[in-house]
């Protein structure tokens, strides 16, 4: 059974919990670094990216889980965990994570009574996808070697870097688990692949 | 087809707060001041509770200038009080663009019978409870997110306590209850039948449920958290006390680490005075906001 960690310094966990738990797999938070050990795969859940910024920082995690991000660990980032993945962040000269090659805004479907839910084509993993967007961030342009997944409005809402998957809404708020479903098929392609199967920090 | 507002966008929104510390502010100073302490979010005011206490008379909605000098002040979201039943200042609020309303008995109310019909709005709505019928009501009319009520400018923890835990106790009680007991439950509650059913299968709330009123120091928010608070709201707590800054990080990073007591104590050290708090049974009733509103 692979082992998925979810962040867990704020924001929405126990969503991401109930759909990893739905899938079969072994699903633990990670607050400290030592909750990093032996997992196969990372998520990053949606939130407040500010503040997850500020404990990521105070409990030396950003360095750690950039490591594991550059032994091909996958990660995948829902909305503020898009923010944390971005190389670069619009508005902002650093990025957090700054791991996946796509430049990011935060906030770019406007405020909250602006925020909205659709259903999206996902030529990759279905159709009528359903994508709840909060406050959006949307990924305004992407490094040559990323798969555009879906758009919104002419506008990059998914995409994958390698081992990286990051999105502008909240699948975790649906019912619907083929999104995680794909990005547990990516975390299963690289514990065969992997040499190094038990990721080391 | 896009939809707005719809419950999953307005409860949503909520569920990405959880775990953390929602701060009052009175101006964009204070804003930023929450923003890099790691708020979740601010709640804009005219006057904090404790001096809302103090300055007695009518309590309103904040000056729409207060309002919007913090929603440009920072990228967090913006919350704002609107006055139980005052479906004007509620509107006035979500035509500004605030992230959240909390229809608030910090606020005088103005309608001494009717709460808002908050599913009529686009903008989500926060709102305060005692029990679980008084949560249930709440839901019922549309609210996405629930608080507490604990004492609002007290810095005293105790009605914070006794609200979580009854909660809590009321929910637990009902996940425990045999389908067929529900509808009494229901009618001793006061609260709407089918909201038991859905709290029944889910074993919680079907909203997010922060604690408030009341929370003063660290070891306050940690045990909010502990009782089974979502996330927790910090009045007067942190511009009352005499070291903002300290206190907004210590009580982000207490909120976080709820069961590292090491931790807890350690930024828990030299903070300064917190607030000063006020012994509940020395308010008059008429004093009491957890009152307002059913």
């Amino acid at each position: 059974m692979v082992k998925i960690g979810v962040l867990a310094l704020q924001g929405a966990v126990r969503e991401h919990f109930q759909q990893l738990n739905m899938l079969g797999c072994d699903a633990v938070a990670v607050k400290t670094v030592e909750d990093l050990k032996g997992i196969h795969g990372l998520i990053l859940p949606g939130g407040e990216s500010t503040t997850m910024r500020k404990l990521l920082d105070r409990y030396c995690l950003l360095e750690p889980i950039q490591m594991l991000e550059k032994q091909g660990l996958p990660m995948f980032g829902t909305c503020a965990g898009l923010i944390l993945l971005a190389k670069e962040v619009v508005g902002y000269d650093e990025p957090h994570l700054g791991v996946m090659d796509v430049l990011v805004e935060r906030n770019s479907f406007g405020r909250q009574i602006d925020s909205f839910e659709v259903k999206l084509p996902i030529p990759e993993i279905g159709g009528d996808i359903p994508a709840v967007f909060i406050r959006a961030p949307h990924i305004v342009k992407v490094g040559e070697n990323v798969e555009v997944l879906a758009l919104h409005e002419d506008r990059i809402v998914l995409a994958r870097d390698r081992h990286l998957l990051g999105c502008s809404f909240h699948p975790e708020l649906t019912e619907d688990v083929r999104i995680l479903q794909y990005f547990v098929n990516m975390v299963h392609e690289s514990t065969k692949t992997s040499l190094a199967k038990l990721h080391t920090i | 087809m896009i939809q707005l507002g719809t419950e999953r966008v307005k409860r949503g929104m909520a569920e990405m707060q959880k775990g953390g510390v929602i701060m009052d502010v009175i101006n964009a100073e204070q804003a930023k001041i929450a923003e890099a302490a790691g708020a979740v979010a601010v709640m804009a005011l005219e006057r904090v509770p404790s001096d809302i206490r103090k300055a007695g008379g009518v309590a309103r909605m904040a000056d729409p200038r207060i309002v919007e000098e913090v929603l440009n002040a920072v990228t967090i979201p913006v919350m704002a009080k609107a006055r139980i039943g005052h479906i004007v200042e509620a509107r006035v609020l979500e035509s500004m663009g605030v992230d959240y309303i909390d229809e608030s008995e910090v606020l005088t109310p103005a309608d001494e019978e009717f709460h808002l019909l908050k599913s009529d709005y686009t903008v989500p709505f926060v709102c305060g409870c005692r029990d679980l019928g008084e949560a249930a009501r709440r839901i019922g009319e549309g609210a996405s997110m629930l608080r507490t009520k604990g004492e609002p400018g007290t810095g005293n923890i105790v009605e914070a306590v006794r609200h979580i835990r009854k909660v809590n106790a009321q929910v637990r009680r009902v996940v425990g209850m045999s389908t067929d007991e529900l509808m009494t439950e229901a009618k001793n509650l006061g609260a709407p039948f089918e909201l038991l059913l859905e709290i029944k299968k889910l074993g919680r709330l079907p909203v997010v449920n922060f604690a408030a009123g009341g929370v003063a120091t660290p070891a306050d928010a940690a045990l909010m958290m502990e009782l089974g608070a979502d996330g927790v709201f910090v009045g007067s707590g942190i511009f009352k006390s005499e070291n903002p800054e300290k206190f907004a990080r210590a009580i982000v990073e207490a909120t976080t680490h709820y069961k590292d007591y090491k931790l807890i104590a350690e930024i828990s050290k030299e903070l300064g005075t917190p607030m000063k708090g006020i012994e509940i049974s020395s308010l008059a009733a008429s004093e009491r906001m957890q009152e307002r509103g059913w």
